[in-house]
């Protein structure tokens, strides 16, 4: 398996922050910590506006793996970049490092004091026994071990949202992207209603 | 005057070290991780049907990966409604 990735659409994006609100209701996420967000340029214009969800992308050669001071990540044979809370001293480099702005902190107590590091685990838990409760306290539902996938990417309405396995979902994207043509195209009737027959192959030229 | 003379070669001694060109340069180290062993996704039992449990046989990478492949395709609109 190669490594798994999250890949979002922004043509297909419509900002319903449904990712943000399933990944929060699955992990429990504290106030104040955003481990998905939607990030939306320019907003109102029409025609030019998009959005894209954003969360930790579990880099190949993670920058936060790199500048961490106590060496509290690594990497799962699935490519998921994790991180141990128990040395995680809450210093924030990994914070500078991410391009995304993955890395989160919870506001520990009083004077803005911030607490260990909190990010996206691809809902895969973390170094606890897996499906344990000491792990769900920690870092979240482990989905992965339920054999499911990020409840983002499985929530998503329009399934902008794809996570899994690089490649299986650069292929569905790609294929997506040849199908959906382009203007009025993008909202096919095949797309949204099928061919009318089950098992019917759509017809040639149809839109999808 | 010949103590006199020692400590003074000694002070500029140490004062010239101050001007060597030593290396000063971090090296970079790649870390290592140090915390807690994780386990394996597979190496748990699929959850009860009701539960809407994954089906893989516990311990078995390539059912696992299966399962999970699966769960990727059921993204993927045009297979769903195409198939």
């Amino acid at each position: 398996m190669a490594r798994m990735k999250f890949l979002c659409d922004a043509e297909r994006c419509i900002e319903c922050n449904g990712c943000v609100t399933a990944c929060k209701n699955e992990n429990e996420v504290p106030w104040g910590v955003n481990r998905r967000r939607v990030v939306t340029i320019n907003d109102g214009v029409i025609g030019a506006e998009k959005s894209i969800s954003v969360a930790c992308m579990h880099c190949s050669d993670a920058p936060c793996m790199a500048v961490c001071p106590v060496d509290c990540f690594y990497r799962t044979d699935d490519g998921v970049v994790l991180h141990d809370k128990d040395l995680c001293i809450g210093c924030g480099y990994c914070f500078y490092a991410c391009p995304f702005g993955a890395p989160q902190f919870p506001q520990a107590g009083a004077f803005g004091l911030r607490g260990k590091m909190d990010k996206c685990t691809f809902c895969a838990g973390g170094p606890e026994a897996d499906r344990s409760e000491a792990e769900f306290k920690k870092y979240g539902r482990n989905r992965l071990a339920e054999g499911k996938l990020p409840a983002c990417a499985e929530m998503c309405s329009t399934k902008a949202l794809l996570g899994g396995d690089g490649d299986v979902i650069a292929d569905i994207y790609r294929e997506r992207v040849l199908r959906r043509g382009k203007g009025s195209e993008v909202w096919g009737w095949g797309t949204a209603y099928g061919p009318g027959k089950p098992g019917a192959q759509p017809p040639a030229g149809a839109k999808s | 005057m010949s103590r006199l003379t020692l400590a003074a070669a000694v002070i500029a001694a140490l004062f010239l070290a101050g001007c060597g060109e030593s290396e000063q340069v971090v090296v970079y180290k790649q870390g290592k991780y140090q915390g807690k062993k994780d386990g394996l996704p597979w190496d748990n039992s699929p959850l009860a049907a009701e539960q809407r449990g994954g089906n893989w046989t516990k311990g078995d990478r390539g059912s696992w990966e299966t399962q999970i492949k699966n769960r990727q395709l059921a993204q993927h609109e045009h297979k769903r409604i195409y198939q």
